[in-house]
């Protein structure tokens, strides 16, 4: 097995999982469950690939997924922070709205049957061994992950949204306006999981297929759980099904599994998933204000 | 403005506020519908009037609700309990893998057999599709929604698997399934039509889940563990042993939806057996507010825009994906709105005159 490749290939794999996750901490800190994640990502994904089609930048592509994002976490919080909507159905239809949209403006702009390409992003150290990366995977791992865990746990703003979503009562009372946090965390978490998406567009592919987040979604909401909304264990797990799904790519590859269905080792990290969160998922703390909504009486 | 707990609401004010939600619906999907270069009216008039207006339309919105009537009431039965199953898709699908593989292995079957049987290999492979969850929720508390999540994605790549692998047309090489037998395809219930018999084994199915959610002992107690799980323990409901049992029927429905799907219209595998209709049963189930004649309205209804997206695609080359961008903005409208039954607007000027009246800060 070539260490390399897999290492390079995990750092890949992990790196839009990781702006997800760390989205949804955000939002399930803050007392919101974001089932909006899945299609968050899709739109992400498809408003990058799309605006850099247009304009021929990745950073305006990458800037217009940001706002895309931010606009799905305001569309959450009219929802269920304004509306007091149940979180599930709330998170699945704006979903289900992002990935019809998205589905439907590629169609209408991009489906002539031919294959859009766009610039794809520049590796940083190219050729390099364990160096050779991209810069938002750069970007991920020293600068997202450790300001969130910072800003969680040692500021003002950090305190305020563990606060919303913990007591909201008790947040309110200490004079914390608990609707501008919540939005704000559903924001932030938007636009850092539309940023994961449109990684997979800007970065892995060059293009847009459907389909083209696969679940993922769904996944960082597991590692959420299985790091018990923590943002350094949210790094591992991400990293563990990184690796897991990278090594089934190299397994793929060698002749010993060449009959196994590559289907079977794509569903591999899956599954993996589900073992980790039946082994660990158990005496679960969840945030206090988890799923509820709050109002004054 | 502010939200305040409304003690009663007027009877008027539901239908006005589903009113409210389709004029929501509306005003919203105008804006994508004209970029798609549609008039939003001429739109709307395919996706809700054109399909009613033959009877060969109308039997084919009969047979797009279908599946929707099997996801829905599988969504609806877990939801009445608290039992949140996000996994009908993966559920749908293995329900359609188990019956082609019965198919493959007895391919000549008299329809008296092969109906009941399909639907068991469905329902049962729903059920163990939906068994893992199930289990670890009543057992070690985990969250079902994400496992039922993520073994959605699974289910359709064992799908993928399984047609580009052992059950690779043999003749055409496509990646779908060889026909099922002739004894195995549903019939069709009216000439012309392609309305099969499924869509009766999906209504016969409704009216059982009705009869057992509203009129026994089994559907109050789920609904006592769903509305208020503290309070039904405390009464000496069994917890566990209710929600397993509304987690497995819910997955059962949702496989056997999947069969029929097959026997019924499909008539062998293919990658594309479900598109997304576990996902509209929640859609389904939602929007009929956990009711079973509600929600074969709601399905008969989304069908109706399913069906009319198809033929606006044709006549507007508008894509057809707008039918789910419209289905999912009614969902957010409707259940936006409905909050209002329950909740009135009051505005921040007579807040602060409330406040000033009462006395306190």
């Amino acid at each position: 097995m070539n260490l390399i490749a897999l290492f390079a290939a995990t750092l890949v794999t992990v790196t839009p999982l990781l702006y997800a996750t760390i989205g949804e901490i955000l939002c399930e800190r803050a007392g919101v469950l974001n089932l909006g994640i899945e299609g968050t990502m899709y739109a992400g994904a498809f408003v990058g690939f799309a605006i850099t089609a247009a304009t021929g930048s990745i950073g305006v592509g990458l800037l217009a997924a940001v706002v895309a994002g931010a606009l799905a976490g305001l569309l959450m919080g009219l929802l269920t922070v304004s509306l007091g909507v149940n979180q599930h159905v709330a998170g699945i239809g704006t979903t289900l709205l992002l990935i019809g949209l998205s589905e439907f403006v590629n169609r209408l702009r991009f489906g002539g049957g031919t294959l859009t390409q766009v610039p794809k992003m520049d590796l940083l150290f190219p050729g390099v061994p364990f160096l050779e990366m991209y810069a938002l995977t750069l970007v991920a791992f020293a600068v997202v992950a450790p300001l969130t865990w910072w800003v969680l746990r040692s500021t003002g703003a950090g305190l305020r949204l563990r606060a919303v979503g913990e007591n909201p009562e008790a947040a309110d009372a200490a004079g914390i306006n608990v609707s501008r946090t919540r939005y704000a965390a559903l924001v932030v978490g938007g636009a850092l999981m539309a940023v994961g998406g449109a990684f997979l567009t800007l970065a892995v592919l060059g293009t847009f297929t459907l389909n083209i987040t696969n679940g993922r979604g769904w996944v960082a909401i597991a590692l959420v759980i299985f790091a018990r909304w923590r943002i350094g264990p949210a790094v591992l797990g991400g990293l563990l099904f990184a690796v897991i799904d990278a090594g089934q790519l190299q397994l793929a590859i060698m002749p010993a599994f060449a009959h196994v269905p590559r289907e079977l080792l794509i569903a591999l990290p899956y599954l993996v998933v589900i073992a980790a969160l039946a082994l660990a998922g158990e005496g679960l703390r969840y945030p206090g204000a988890y799923l509820k909504p709050y109002r004054r009486i | 403005m502010r939200m305040l707990l409304r003690g009663t609401a007027p009877r008027w004010l539901t239908p006005a506020l589903v009113a409210l939600a389709a004029v929501l619906t509306l005003a919203l999907t105008a804006g994508p519908i004209r970029l798609g270069g549609a008039s939003p009216g001429a739109a709307f008039t395919y996706y809700l009037v054109r399909p009613l207006t033959t009877s060969y339309t109308v039997l084919e919105v009969l047979l797009a609700s279908t599946p929707l009537i099997f996801t829905g009431l599988a969504a609806l039965v877990a939801f009445r309990s608290g039992y949140y199953n996000i996994g009908g898709e993966g559920q749908f699908i293995a329900g359609a893998i188990a019956v082609t593989a019965v198919t493959l292995a007895f391919p000549a079957l008299p329809l008296v057999v092969s109906l009941p049987l399909g639907l068991v290999a469905g329902a049962v492979a729903g059920a163990a599709w939906g068994l893992i969850p199930a289990v670890l929720r009543v057992r070690r508390g985990i969250d079902e929604v994400v496992t039922t999540l993520l073994l959605n994605p699974v289910a359709l790549l064992l799908l993928q698997g399984l047609l580009n692998g052992p059950w690779r047309n043999p003749t055409n090489q496509f990646p779908e399934s060889a026909p099922v037998g002739a004894g195995w395809e549903l019939p069709r219930i009216v000439g012309g039509s392609r309305l099969h018999l499924g869509y009766v084994v999906a209504l016969v199915l409704a009216v059982l889940a009705w009869v057992v959610l509203t009129q026994t002992r089994v559907g109050l107690t789920s609904r006592a563990v769903g509305l208020a799980p503290k309070g039904a323990a405390f009464s000496g409901i069994p917890i566990r042993r209710t929600l397993l049992g509304a987690a497995l029927a819910s997955a059962a429905l949702a496989g056997a939806g999947g069969a029929v799907q097959v026997l019924g219209l499909q008539h062998r595998l293919t990658a594309e057996v479900s598109t997304g209709f576990g996902y509209t049963g929640i859609v389904v189930a939602t929007l009929a507010a956990l009711s079973v004649p509600a929600a074969i309205a709601v399905a008969t209804l989304l069908a109706d825009i399913t069906v009319g997206a198809e033929s606006a695609a044709r006549a507007l080359q508008l894509p057809p994906q707008m039918g789910k961008v419209v289905t999912a903005t009614l969902l957010l409208c409707s259940v936006g709105v409905l909050v209002f039954r329950h909740y009135t607007l009051a505005l921040r000027g007579r807040r602060r005159g409330a406040r000033a009246a009462g006395g306190a800060s």
